[in-house]
């Protein structure tokens, strides 16, 4: 079994390593002649010639990127295109609270999607379940923004209860933070959790096919005791699989979630920064969110085999 | 009422009732919307009219019909994607299960490799550096979630590979493509018809986001969710101008997944006690 | 009928059924009728053994006993009386605090019905400890106890061990403890041991038979094998589609059965024990193997060293259980398996050791039957499709041509005309075993590979299929390799017979010389487990095992 995490570990590393082969790609090769990307109209061939000058482009790609990869691991991704200053210093702040922001929505989602899942799943068939689900169906049919301005439109606007701009700054003081956040938050908790609640349900319902799921009925055991202690164990591996990839999910959504509430979080600045073709950022921003998302599916993985019972305890 | 055989629910009803209405709207788009998707009618915001059922945008130009153009460019673009995707994810997998050996190997090697990295960041990389040029939206969105196709319809094949008059047609002598196309896919047809629904409803949504960001369809041409960019200002005025679009795709995915909710739920059946 | 003694049963009726009647019903509207009236009553210490194809209904009957049905099956009629209360009066719940402490069920598949997340211990303690039978250290030294008694190896540490940790056979006897534990006043034995080998399934028997008439349970035995019943019943209920055909004492349905089914059910276990006649002898065989070894990537060998030789009209059967090797042994002829060492010829040529390196005609020459009969054949294929797809392919003959070979084979199949354009998933088991059997000779084989392919079929159905195929026989002058693990068929339908054990030959030749001594060991252990329809022969095989027993356990450990 620990050849096996090892495994995932390497093959994490890996990955890590390819998808910042893929941005580096995509963001110096694939356009041609970076130069005349990034400057687009404004260009004229003195520009041209010293923005080239600039971003090296003489050196040959792989130099660059080899170059672009060590400083990233040191955290110097060189300077911003569109305001001079060092990219790790714009970037930090706002990976900060994107993070914050992700780690409330992740704290509230996951509890009440597992719990809401086995509830659904324990009164299968019932009024609660059916009803549960259309409306997570539905939940996560909409489009992120759509539950967002559907909030802000009626809670914020008409009602009041909440801002519908989430500013916050450095020195913003907890509490009020919470506060500020609370939709926004709300939004990524109503998408994910749908999402969990379902896949829960689904891998209990999955489990309660099986062979000795009809044994412990004969056994005259409780419905509940039957999900909990014979279902929910042998489900725990594809539960942990899509919790860890909703919150990598979060990752994602979290960039138009911010775009709507305004939240100045690493979302907001990676959809700022691409209209105005600053590349350092773009790559900076990019491989920060891909190496979370790897990150995250490994946990997943690796948890997903560690909770295998038959690789824990081999014959 | 039913359909080959299986009873439809209420909910499966409704969502074949949003999806058939959706593709009519926008096969028809010219023909039912009131008015021309571009030329202003009168000034910007005027409020909701007998004449204007939605009002006015922001440049004077009705809303309800710009929401019927946008139909097509929406709809029709994400069928699109996803018919692409879906050729290319479905040879891939298909092959890849039949073939096997290092063919299988290498590509879902690299198939997990794309799958283990966000799309969304992905895309917005390249179309950040390419332009959003209708024709790079297209392929560059297949390419990413064909991906995802790849998987299903590998796994699919791979099931269906190891039944037994799968092996019969290879003693026999059967190649490759016979293999795929008639053994293989008249089995695979219905988990590859609710996928087609899933991933339809992806890419819809995914088309909106981008162009909701700003990257994805480019003016003068609109889609429902570069409407909702363009709106968003509005609601703080009190305007439920954005959630006309927003909610034009929220119901047509709710539609979809619907459909497919039913459809997967014949083909699976739990257990349970009987009276 | 097992010697119980009368001590252990007196008159009081434990379980009383009349008039059971179950049903499928789902969205779609009403569906088959799974039991039709069927009643019996059980006394405390008796067994009861109710015997029948697939559809008769008989583990319906068990679960129902249980006030328990499957999905979308519904119990509609009758009455089934435990002690005093009629389960179907009764609420849910009530009848769950039944399961366990009264009447415990004990299933076919072990391995399936044990969860993979918890230790043998925590689930056999378990409906003794939750229906508050017991105290868990209580529940505990009896299960130990029990394991005791049902002769398994390490009792007071087995149960610490996971599912996947312990053997299928062990795993049918700790399930049988499980079900034992809360002391229940009735056992299901539902198919226990269908699943295992027949050297396994005699100590399973054994130990089943001991429980019960240690503790003077009484139980619905199970089983679609005669023989098997015949060592464990007092009585014995006969099922057809739901219906009963007989019951009555053992002795008197095996030896003297009323009605024409059951005449027809013990006749056909007593004729998978006679040989069949000599064919005639040709010169060269049509197929040859010669010292062949094989492995799968980066195991050992799963078969070491294998020769055999059919001759034209021969009908060679491979015999072995699971773990010899046959199974493998047919896909290194057929090329899907490459061999590793050793020759294949057939006709005199040798065969590539990969299927892709052969030609068309060297493909068509052999064909394969397979044992499932439902995967075995495309599902959204029609007959002609399926049939006519050789024809075509090897052929190359025209549709109308194609269509009226595929005709005249589905004559000679005894198949109707018009089932043409049907498609094979509308058809049933034994029919769909006749198209794969059209299929193999659309291709006009000289050699066809049968795999187990009467083993997924009822026993009558099997029958047929069998006569089938050796009037095919004479007519076409076709060989056959015939794998099997079944010694009736292999005296039925082969003249020659290899048997192997863990990868090897240990005995080949005529099979009424294989089959009669001097035996190699291994084929004197198979032959001997194989059950026979007289009640004593479970008690003389154990009272011969266990004179022989050093003997026996060596033969099965060494390679």
């Amino acid at each position: 079994m620990l050849k096996l995490v090892l495994n995932r570990l390497g093959l994490g590393v890996l990955t890590l390593f390819a998808a910042s082969v893929l941005i580096f790609i995509g963001t110096e090769i694939l356009p041609g002649d970076l130069a005349s990307a990034i400057l687009q109209n404004t260009a004229t061939p003195e520009t041209l010639a010293k923005m080239r000058l600039d971003l090296g482009l003489d050196r040959p790609a792989y130099l660059r990127f080899f170059q672009w990869l060590f400083g990233a691991l040191h955290g110097d991704f060189g300077l911003s295109l569109a305001n001079g200053r060092d990219v790790l210093e714009e970037i930090a702040p706002r990976f900060a609270n994107t993070m914050f922001l992700a780690t409330y929505a992740a704290i509230v989602a996951v509890p009440l999607a597992i719990g809401l899942g086995l509830l659904a799943a324990i009164r299968q068939g019932g009024f609660f379940d059916r009803l549960v689900n259309v409306v997570t169906l539905m939940t996560i049919s909409v489009p992120e923004y759509f539950l967002a301005y559907l909030l802000i439109k009626y809670v914020a606007v008409d009602l009041g209860w909440f801002p519908s701009l989430a500013s916050v700054s450095s020195d913003t003081p907890f509490l009020d933070r919470l506060y500020i956040t609370f939709l926004p938050m709300l939004t990524l908790v109503l998408v994910i959790v749908a999402h969990m609640m379902r896949m829960t349900r689904a891998s209990v319902l999955s489990v309660m096919a099986s062979p000795y799921i009809e044994m412990a009925i004969l056994k005259g055991l409780k419905n509940s005791r039957i999900v909990v202690r014979h279902a929910l164990p042998n489900a725990l591996a594809p539960i942990i699989a899509v919790v860890a990839l909703n919150l990598a999910y979060l990752i994602v959504g979290v960039v138009v979630v911010e775009t709507v509430f305004v939240y100045p979080g690493l979302g907001q600045l990676m959809v700022d920064e691409v209209s105005k073709h600053d590349v350092p950022v773009v790559q900076a921003c990019g491989l920060i969110f891909a190496a979370t998302f790897i990150l995250l599916n490994m946990i997943a993985d690796i948890l997903g085999i560690l909770s295998n019972p038959r690789l824990r305890h081999p014959r | 009422m039913r359909i080959l055989g299986h009873k439809l629910t209420v909910t499966a009803q409704i969502g074949i009732a949003i999806v058939v209405i959706n593709l009519f709207v926008a096969l028809f788009a010219p023909l039912i919307a009131p008015f021309d998707q571009a030329t202003p009618v009168g000034d910007a915001w005027a409020d909701p009219s007998a004449q204007h059922w939605l009002g006015l945008d922001n440049l004077g130009r009705d809303l309800l019909s710009r929401l019927i153009y946008g139909a097509r460019m929406s709809i029709g673009l994400s069928l699109i994607i996803t018919a692409l995707s879906f050729l290319i994810g479905v040879i891939t997998g298909f092959s890849a299960a039949v073939i096997g050996g290092w063919v299988d190997q290498l590509l879902s090697r690299i198939v997990d490799l794309l799958l283990s990295m966000p799309t969304l960041i992905f895309a917005f990389v390249i179309l950040s550096v390419l332009g959003s040029a209708l024709p790079v939206l297209i392929v560059t969105i297949a390419i990413l979630d064909s991906t995802k196709v790849f998987r299903l319809a590998r796994s699919v094949a791979v099931t269906i590979v190891s039944l037994e008059f799968v092996e019969a047609a290879r003693l026999r002598g059967e190649g490759w493509w016979w293999v795929v196309t008639r053994e293989v896919l008249p089995n695979a047809i219905p988990p590859l018809t609710a996928e087609f629904g899933l991933r339809f409803c992806f890419t819809f949504l995914f088309i909106a986001a981008l162009s909701f960001l700003g990257l994805g369809v480019q003016p003068p041409d609109a889609d429902w969710g570069s409407m909702v960019k363009d709106y968003r200002d509005m609601i703080n005025f009190g305007s439920a101008a954005p959630l006309y679009p927003a909610g034009a795709i929220a119901i047509l995915t709710i539609g979809v997944n619907f459909v497919v909710d039913w459809m997967l739920a014949i083909h699976s059946r739990g257990q349970g006690e009987g009276a | 009928m097992s010697d119980t003694p009368d001590t252990k049963r007196d008159d009081h009726i434990v379980l009383d059924i009349q008039g059971m009647r179950v049903v499928v019903r789902t969205d779609a509207g009403h569906g088959p009728v799974l039991v039709d009236d069927v009643s019996l009553q059980l006394r405390r210490g008796e067994v009861i053994g109710l015997i029948g194809e697939s559809g008769a209904g008989k583990s319906t009957i068990g679960l129902a006993t249980m006030g328990y049905t499957r999905r979308d099956c519904h119990i509609v009629g009758g009455q089934i009386i435990f002690g005093d209360t009629d389960i179907r009066a009764i609420t849910l719940e009530e009848r769950r605090a039944l399961r366990g402490p009264k009447i415990a069920y004990i299933a076919q598949s072990a391995a399936a019905s044990f969860n993979p997340a918890h230790t043998l211990m925590e689930q056999v303690c378990e409906a003794a400890v939750r229906h508050g039978v017991m105290k868990p250290a209580e529940a505990r030294s009896a299960a130990v106890a029990l394991f005791r008694e049902l002769d398994l190896p390490s009792p007071d540490t087995i149960g610490s061990r996971y599912p996947h940790q312990v053997s299928g056979g062990q795993l049918q006897r700790v399930m049988a403890a499980m079900a034992m534990v809360a002391k229940p006043d009735i056992l299901i034995f539902d198919e226990p041991t269908t699943a295992l080998d027949v050297t396994t399934q005699v100590e399973c028997l054994a130990a089943f038979r001991k429980l019960i008439r240690e503790h003077g349970t009484a139980a619905l035995y199970i089983t679609h094998d005669l023989a098997v019943v015949a060592q464990i019943a007092d009585r014995i209920m006969v099922l057809r589609h739901g219906k009963m055909v007989e019951f009555g004492d053992s002795r008197q349905i095996l030896q003297d059965p009323k009605e024409d089914y059951t005449r027809r059910l013990v006749r056909e276990r007593i004729a998978g024990h006679q040989f069949t006649p000599q064919a005639e002898e040709s010169e060269a065989p049509i197929l040859q193997v010669d010292h062949v070894s094989a492995s799968y990537p980066r195991k050992p060998r799963v078969i070491d060293d294998v020769s055999l030789a059919v001759r034209k009209g021969d009908t060679v059967a491979v015999v072995g259980e699971s773990g010899s090797g046959k199974s493998t042994l047919a896909r290194v002829i057929t090329g899907l398996l490459p061999r590793e060492a050793g020759d294949v010829r057939f006709d005199g040529e040798s065969l590539p050791p990969r299927l892709k390196d052969r030609s068309i005609d060297q493909l068509r020459r052999a064909q394969m039957i397979y044992q499932m009969p439902d995967v075995a054949l495309n599902p959204q294929h029609t007959l002609l499709e399926t049939i006519g797809r050789p024809v075509a392919f090897y052929f190359r003959r025209s549709r109308e041509e194609v269509r009226t070979r595929v005709v005249e084979l589905l004559r000679q199949m005894d198949l109707p005309e018009h089932f043409i354009t049907r498609k094979t998933s509308e058809l049933s088991g034994g029919q769909k075993q006749r198209v794969s059997i059209a299929r193999a000779l659309a291709a006009e084989p000289e050699l066809i590979i049968c795999d187990e392919v009467t083993s997924a079929l009822d026993q009558l159905v099997g029958e047929e299929i069998l006569r089938l195929l050796k009037k095919l026989q004479d007519e076409l002058g076709v060989a056959y390799l015939f794998i099997t693990h079944d010694l009736g068929t292999v005296k039925r339908i082969a003249n020659k017979v290899v048997v192997m054990l863990q990868g090897k030959v240990v005995a080949s030749g005529e099979t009424k010389a294989v089959f009669a001594p001097p035996y190699h060991p291994y084929t004197e252990l198979l032959l001997s487990s194989v059950p026979e329809m007289r009640p004593e022969w479970l008690d003389e095989v154990l009272a011969r095992r266990a004179a022989g027993a050093a003997a026996t356990a060596a033969l099965l450990r060494a390679p």
